[in-house]
């Protein structure tokens, strides 16, 4: 027989002026297995709290129904408070008959007593049904996966590393850097990109916290917080680095020459290379796809070369698995791929290049050694017109969002352009200036106040070539005219998208990405850095399109939730999550569907569906989608939630 | 760059606007084109382009079009823009400016009228001291045989003693024709033709 005591809280006058407190009392007295009642000014307050507990210890209770307010505001406080007179904390509930009762009849006094008393009646039904519960403890492992080595995967890995526990940072491409090395100088204050990311690359790949795989993917992920099993495939370099002095021999005899992606096909790298100087590491890998020894067989310029013997033909891939207790996603991001923006001649004329492509231009070490010339005859522009918003902001043709950063490059590099090239002129089409930043409206006014960079509101209808120059065909909306401009250059800010395969990996890792393949985050306010999924957080741009301050801001937050994850001695979650009745589950899969925290999976060889408490957030999605019953959810289980509907009706 | 007006194609001179820059001594490519002086404008609706369109168009070095606008010779000086403008640009130095340039120019205005006054009210001032509204008036209407407009309007501010028969003559009238004399010596108002 269950000893169910109930405690009426009078929240001063907010529920008892309404509702008839005593009467509640004598009422649920008369209920079945309800051996105490009484009610209280102020149940929250110190001496409400005692009442309970002394109740407990006296009576020997085994249930407790708290009528007071909603159980958001103090669910947990009873919950303790009855858990210091050694009651199951999970056998205590609330029967909300403030905010759902007093408050909202206060002009019929005798009808919300009524309300208040049938309330209470059912909660006494649920909690006859309660089970004793305990926290769900799983194991942790304080170990960090970031993937991406860029801006913002190298502040995220180099937080967590200082912390104190180890990282495992995997990068797709032969060095860290990512985008931002590619840049030739960041806005609002012209620092060096290499001055930012360098120092940043170097601090992470000399961490012994740090486990660094570059030229890897990550092939699977398993498991869940606290608990990721993965995969990572080391690409093959056919260098074993272990050997390599990095001399650089090879890569001078290597006759093969290919465009480098790094110089964003401006400048040249060969089969065998090192993408830029001071990349880490900084030792060269053969492309296959280019290297003629594996295309026809015979070269091997560079083996003969090598005299530590370090370039090996016959390597294998490999696989490492690792096992990390969080994940960081730190992918970064593309450009707006340029067979789609042909109307201004993107790919057609070699003078219109894209933004990144103007960074290397002006980079010391891109293909010009920062001076800028176009790339067709090699002349310095005199006339350059940046086009804004290529792709962004445009619903028929690209993508219906503002890419974020384009605006503030834009300005840097009429900027830079002008310093380079004080005799000359830079114009700007743009629809509007999104400046929202520290100092970056200041900057965007400097470009034009004391660069005279020529904004042009509208956007440009055509580019054509004629007689060595780039024409330009565009609208000035402010003086109502239309505008022609003979220029020698173009650049495009063009759109960032996210990584052709981001879609890929989202489905790789368990976490959602919104309609363009953007990692989703948890939610766009308060928790704006996690995933959807436990234990596997956001940064960068492959979060969402921003700047530099923006992603280090993020990646540092990513990591300070996977230390604040770290800190616990073991992975405890509430036991409030779903469980299967075995004999009832025919394995149809509809939970593992509806499941939107990949909680639910189905066991491969019994073919029923089982929970995975650790992921679980108890939200019943499942136990609503089972049609056979056998979802149910721990304290709210069908019985129990029939028997309280019974209690009212 | 080119800009093409009414199907024609200017070419764009944008030195123009360094040049009303340094002369008024204001930074017009501050402008972006908020509208709020030509909205305040107790006049806009008479002038052609109002003040930030016509800061646009000096910002793309329309020199032509800028000088023989009838906005520059409309604005009346109540600095009501220049007082309300987000980037402080004194929108009537620059309007005085424009006009200095256009009489250089000898860019016939379509605005003649106001021309006339503009010239008489500084004849007025250097003589008097202070402006005499009775004698600038017939000066104007004898310039431009208008003889009757505005009669019955002139009447009411008389009766109101709005207008002095007589001119007050102040006593530092030697000090105010210094004044044009210096201001002409260094060349910033041209010669009345």
């Amino acid at each position: 027989m269950k000893k169910i005591g109930v405690f009426v809280c009078w929240c001063g006058s907010n529920i008892a002026g309404t509702i008839d407190v005593d009467k509640v009392v004598e009422e649920v007295s008369k209920l079945e297995g309800v051996v105490h009642s009484e009610s209280y000014r102020y149940l929250c307050s110190d001496p409400g709290q005692a009442i309970i507990e002394t109740a407990i210890r006296e009576k020997g209770l085994s249930g407790v129904v708290v009528a007071a307010c909603s159980p958001t505001m103090h669910e947990t406080t009873f919950r303790r408070t009855v858990a210091r007179a050694g009651m199951n904390p999970y056998r205590c509930e609330i029967a909300n008959i403030r905010e759902q009762c007093s408050w909202v009849h206060q002009a019929a006094k005798d009808e919300a007593t009524g309300k208040a008393i049938k309330i209470i009646e059912s909660m006494v039904e649920k909690v006859k049904l309660d089970e004793e519960l305990y926290p769900i403890h799983s194991v942790l492992i304080k170990r960090a996966l970031v993937v991406g080595g860029g801006i913002s995967g190298l502040k995220a890995a180099s937080e967590i590393a200082n912390s104190g526990y180890e990282v495992v940072l995997v990068e797709r491409e032969p060095s860290l850097g990512g985008r931002a090395m590619q840049l030739s100088s960041t806005f609002p204050d012209f620092d060096a990109a290499e001055d930012i990311v360098l120092p940043l690359m170097e601090e992470v790949s000399r961490s012994p916290r740090v486990k660094l795989m570059t030229y890897s993917e990550l092939e699977e992920v398993a498991g869940h917080v606290g608990q990721f099993n993965i995969r990572v495939r080391k690409r093959l370099r056919y260098v074993d680095h272990e050997k390599c002095t990095a001399c650089g021999l090879c890569i001078k005899e290597c006759p093969v020459e290919v465009p480098s992606a790094f110089e964003m096909g401006l400048g040249k790298r060969k089969a065998i290379y090192i993408p830029f100087p001071d990349a880490v590491p900084d030792k060269p890998v053969i492309d296959a796809e280019t290297c003629l020894f594996f295309k026809e067989g015979g070269c091997e310029a560079c083996r003969s070369v090598c005299e530590p013997k370090a370039i090996d033909f016959d390597q294998q891939d490999t696989i490492v698995e690792e096992e990390v207790g969080a994940i960081v996603l730190a992918t970064g991001y593309s450009l707006f791929p340029k067979e789609k923006v042909a109307e201004y001649g993107y790919g057609k004329y070699a003078d219109v290049i894209s933004g990144l492509e103007f960074e290397r231009l002006n980079s010391a070490t891109g293909p010009t050694g920062g001076e800028v010339r176009r790339p067709s005859d090699g002349k310095v522009p005199k006339e350059l017109v940046f086009i804004q918003c290529t792709g962004s902001r445009d619903q028929e043709k690209g993508v219906p969002y503002c890419s974020r950063i384009c605006c503030m490059y834009t300005a840097k590099q009429a900027m830079l352009f002008k310093q380079k090239v004080p005799d000359g002129q830079a114009y700007v089409f743009y629809i509007d200036v999104c400046s929202g930043g520290k100092g970056y409206e200041e900057f965007v006014q400097r470009c034009q106040e004391e660069n005279r960079t020529l904004y042009l509101r509208g956007r440009v209808s055509r580019v054509f070539q004629d007689n060595g120059k780039v024409v330009v065909w565009g609208a000035d909306t402010l003086s109502g005219k239309r505008i022609e401009v003979a220029a020698d250059m173009v650049v495009l800010a063009t759109a960032i998208v996210p990584r052709s395969d981001s879609k890929e990996l989202a489905k790789k890792v368990r976490i959602a990405t919104d309609e363009y393949g953007f990692f989703s985050e948890a939610h766009i306010k308060l928790r704006p850095v996690e995933s959807q999924t436990a234990g596997i957080f956001l940064a960068g741009c492959a979060h969402s399109p921003k700047d530099i301050t923006d992603s280090v801001s993020q990646a540092g937050c990513a990591a300070s939730k996977v230390k604040a994850l770290f800190a616990a001695d073991e992975l405890v979650s509430e036991p409030m999550v779903a469980y299967v009745d075995k004999d009832a589950c025919v394995g149809c899969e509809m939970c593992v569907a509806a499941c939107p925290y990949e909680a639910r999976i189905l066991h491969e060889r019994k073919k029923i569906a089982m929970v995975e408490e650790a992921l679980c957030q108890g939200c019943g999605g499942c136990v609503a989608a089972c049609p056979s019953g056998a979802s149910q959810m721990r304290n709210l289980t069908t019985d129990q939630v029939l028997a309280m509907i019974d209690a009212i009706s | 760059m080119q800009v093409i007006w009414q199907g024609e194609t200017i070419p764009i001179d944008l030195s123009f606007m360094e040049v009303v820059n340094t002369r008024s001594g204001e930074q017009v490519q501050l402008c972006y084109h908020c509208h709020k002086c030509g909205a305040g404008c107790p006049i806009a609706s008479f002038m052609d382009y109002t003040p930030d369109k016509l800061f646009r168009m000096a910002q793309l070095g329309l020199k032509r079009q800028v000088l023989s606008s009838s906005t520059i010779w409309l604005c009346s000086a109540c600095h009501t823009c220049a007082t309300r403008c987000p980037n402080d640009i004194d929108v009537t130095r620059v309007m005085d400016t424009l006009k200095e340039m256009a009489l250089e120019e000898k860019i016939k205005s379509r605005q003649k009228v106001a021309a006339l006054f503009h010239k008489g009210f500084l004849a007025n001032l250097k003589r008097f001291g202070q402006l005499h509204e009775a004698s600038l008036m017939a000066v104007l209407k004898l310039k431009t045989l208008n003889l009757f407009s505005d009669l019955k309007l002139g009447l009411k501010m008389f009766l109101r003693g709005k207008i002095a028969l007589f001119p007050k003559r102040i006593k530092g009238r030697k000090e105010i024709r210094k004044l044009f004399k210096e201001i002409r010596r260094r060349g910033k108002v041209p010669q009345e033709s």
